[in-house]
């Protein structure tokens, strides 16, 4: 594993009014890795992934105390833009979001609000990340046409398609497949394993086999802690603390 | 038995309220029927081209169809950025407090004030204070006053409507707050306020209290912005209540009632298209 | 690029304020003109006096208060009866085809200008009832029926609105305990919506107290005490169209003066209106 880090999160708390949701968060994420945080519903990996992002920006009320750092700044910090930080750290999120566009202008919807606004600028944009979202075979025929009328998975592919555009460093992806068909599903992560060798990924599985499948490392979340974090094949065969083998081992869900 | 009371009061309560609804539409035929029946036949091309001769007696409305035109464009013109910017405001730059419910009550209650005091107002404010005289200037600012609360909500309304995960989408492939506004928001709830605007433009048409008083009653065909018009409904009102034509009177109800009917039955087509496409 | 989004937020800022400044502006230039007028003859005068004769600076506008009431009681007299039978046929006893019906009638009922409403009066209402009731036919009765079918819209879409936010176990309840429909709907849906009801009811009063164009054209011209629903009358509306053309002067600042009672009026009500539906929907 490089000795590099991407994203280090230091003693990361998170309020929502008096509810805390985060409590001292504490992570490194490599880069060129793909990271699984996992959890039983209401854990705060949601959360977590949205902080990374600064999408809790946008809700009223919140309060956080502790550090993100992407590649050594600090992401609170009066240097950075909101709107850079972004489109170096892409979401996907757990149901597939089209805008009521269509394809081409769905995926060019990032770029062209970045300021890239030559047609043909824009033609080799699309097609790239369609390309790397393994979906460009599928419309490449009907660019134009509303994405509403993909399938699920292709949309969802679609939303990957879109954050790919933007050229970012991190991906975080929320649950992608969880309202995909097997099919779909292991498309996805088979997408997954291709981007792995150029983008960081942090995810947040459907299932714990799933984190097995595609991750390379792992965090446990319960009640917004991380229980424990490590290597994929050591936290699902031989987990350090009692509450990750009992979740892993579905003693609880 | 008592058993047979119950009945016999839903009996009658139900022929009572069926003939209710029966002669609400009845009446509201009636009133349609009446003027289109006596006016359709009034209406020639030379009657929408040409202007009145002998105050109104023979001739055409072309200068009223002019002033109404022009007074509804100045209205939409300036009360469409104010309204759907309120409306934006309101939905994306802020959330529930002190200020937006404030401007919510002010909207409220600006809906609510009754056209002969809007006439009273651009009287005294367009044409004295502002020095702009009785004109399609005075009369449109005028007009754009009342229909702005007409905006404002049915742009909120639209903007409402719009599901949560477009804006984090926007926002999250790094749009700035304007742009999502600019290329998410508005184009999405372009529907719901053209809606608006048709709903206003139908209002506009048929006001006559605010724009006697302040756009004047010439039957000249205006020549700038601050040449003094009557538009169709004052036209109608001064024919009817001078005696001058009632032949002239129901040719302008008849075109009056056509127009609103028109505007008004385009505004909801766009409404259902709008409700369906959302479903 | 963030001086370009501060900017426009401020911008927005400003835009927003335009109601509250349009109504501001509506109110301080209605009063500065009207209010002058009311304190030098005195607010008691004014409003208690019972002539109105101009051209002897006499401003009393008691009969314009008085028949602008009767007007609007009358109104609602035949609105509020007919508004709600329209309420709960639309919303409970028409099949849904005359509903898609129906419903448009409605829409276009509130959109038809108040001229052409004053007009039908004038040509078919008026001479009705001069013929069969007496009077010179242009009178409160005759406005009275043509307001009260102006405000049904206002008094069926909102009512419809309260009728169909009621929570469906209230229907649910009272047919499963042996009511008939009838029943149901008289004594458990409508007292319930009372609240949205009555605030229709309010609106549907502003709105009738606010009516000019159709009054000037049927209630006839006369400026002394109505004593009969046949009476023609002047309301605090007509008072203001039909003379504004043509004062000047102290003629002119009493019809301000007249807005300013009306504003008045027309704000408390609908402030109230404002109040109750905020209430409910809280």
């Amino acid at each position: 594993m490089p000795p590099e880090t991407k994203i280090v999160i230091k003693d990361f708390n998170f309020y929502y009014q008096s509810v805390q949701a985060l409590r001292n968060i504490s992570l490194t994420i490599h880069p060129r890795e793909i990271f699984a945080i996992f959890g039983p519903a209401g854990s705060g990996k949601t959360t977590l992934l949205k902080s990374l992002n600064r999408l809790t920006d946008l809700m009223f009320g919140t309060r956080h105390t502790g550090t993100i750092f992407l590649d050594g700044a600090n992401i609170h910090g009066p240097q950075t833009s909101l709107t850079q930080l972004r489109r170096q750290i892409g979401m996907v999120f757990d149901l597939p979001t089209p805008l009521p566009l269509s394809v081409f202008d769905n995926v060019a919807y990032g770029p062209k609000l970045s300021g890239a606004t030559q047609k043909g600028r824009l033609a080799e944009i699309v097609e790239k990340a369609l390309r790397s979202a393994v979906l460009w075979e599928e419309v490449k025929d009907r660019l134009h046409t509303s994405a509403l009328r993909l399938s699920g998975g292709q949309q969802q592919r679609l939303c990957i398609a879109r954050i790919l555009a933007l050229e970012p460093e991190v991906i975080l992806l929320d649950n992608p497949c969880s309202g995909l068909d097997p099919i779909s599903t292991a498309s996805i992560e088979a997408t997954l394993a291709e981007l792995k060798k150029s983008y960081t990924i942090i995810l947040v599985p459907h299932t714990v086999q799933q984190a097995s499948r595609v991750a390379d490392r792992a965090g446990f979340f319960l009640n917004g802690e991380v229980v424990e974090e490590g290597p994929v094949y050591q936290i699902f065969t031989r987990p350090k603390d009692k509450r990750t083998e009992d979740y892993v081992t579905g003693k609880f869900g | 038995m008592v058993y047979r009371t119950r009945y016999i009061t839903q009996g009658i309560a139900k022929v009572l309220i069926w003939l209710a609804a029966l002669s609400t539409i009845g009446v509201m035929v009636l009133i349609l029927f009446q003027v289109l029946a006596e006016g359709l036949p009034v209406l020639h091309l030379r009657f929408f081209l040409d202007s009145p001769k002998s105050m109104g007696r023979e001739g055409g409305i072309l200068p009223t169809i002019v002033g109404t035109f022009a007074l509804t464009v100045v209205a939409i013109l300036f009360a469409t950025p104010l309204g759907v910017g309120t409306a934006i405001f309101l939905r994306e730059y802020t959330r529930e407090s002190r200020i937006s419910r404030l401007i919510r009550f002010g909207t409220d209650c600006l809906a609510g004030v009754p056209s002969i005091i809007f006439g009273l107002f651009g009287f005294v404010f367009f044409v004295i204070y502002l020095n702009m005289g009785w004109s399609i200037l005075s009369g449109g600012l005028t007009l754009a006053a009342m229909i702005l609360p007409t905006i404002i909500s049915t742009a909120e309304e639209a903007i409402k409507a719009i599901p949560p995960s477009y804006r984090e989408v926007s926002y999250s492939l790094g749009g700035t707050r304007w742009q999502t506004v600019m290329h998410t928001i508005l184009p999405s709830a372009l529907p719901g306020i053209c809606t608006g605007i048709l709903l206003s433009v139908g209002r506009s048409i048929g006001e006559t209290a605010a724009v006697i008083l302040t756009a004047g009653s010439s039957l000249l065909m205006p020549t700038s912005l601050f040449s003094p018009i009557r538009t169709m409904s004052v036209h109608f009102y001064i024919l009817a209540r001078e005696g001058i034509s009632l032949k002239m009177a129901y040719g302008t109800g008849a075109a009056l009632i056509l127009l609103v009917l028109l505007v008004n039955t385009v505004a909801n087509w766009l409404l259902n298209r709008y409700i369906r496409r959302r479903a | 690029m963030e001086i370009r989004e501060k900017v426009i937020e401020k911008l927005l800022l400003l835009i927003a304020f335009s109601s509250i400044a349009v109504l501001a502006l509506i109110t301080f230039f209605i009063f500065e003109q009207g209010l002058p007028l009311i304190w030098k003859i005195g607010p008691k005068a004014f409003i208690l006096g019972q002539k109105w004769i101009p051209s002897k600076g006499l401003f009393g506008i008691f009969p314009m208060i008085v028949s602008s009431f009767l007007v609007t009681i009358g109104a609602l007299a035949l609105g509020i009866p007919l508004g709600l039978a329209c309420t709960i046929f639309l919303c409970e006893w028409s099949p849904p085809a005359v509903g898609t019906v129906l419903r448009p009638a409605i829409q276009l009922l509130a959109a038809i200008p108040s001229v052409i409403y004053g007009f039908w009066g004038l040509i078919v209402l008026v001479p009705l009832v001069r013929n069969y009731l007496g009077g010179p036919g242009l009178s409160i009765l005759s406005g009275s029926v043509i307001l009260g079918f102006m405000i049904l819209p206002t008094i069926i879409s909102i009512s419809e609105d309260s009728l169909k936010a009621l929570p469906p176990t209230y229907k649910a309840g009272a047919l499963a305990m042996g009511a008939t429909h009838w029943q149901t709907i008289w004594r458990v849906m409508i007292p319930a919506a009372r609240s949205g009801i009555v605030a229709s009811i309010i609106l549907g009063m502003g709105r009738a107290i606010g009516e000019t164009m159709a009054m000037i054209m049927i209630l006839g011209n006369a400026v002394k005490m109505p004593s009969s629903f046949l009476d023609s009358a002047r309301t605090l509306t007509t008072n203001i169209g039909i003379e504004m053309g043509y004062a000047s002067g102290a003629h002119r600042e009493a019809l301000f003066a007249t807005g300013v009672i009306l504003f008045v009026i027309i704000m408390l009500l609908n402030s109230l209106a404002i109040f109750l539906s905020r209430r409910r929907s809280s």
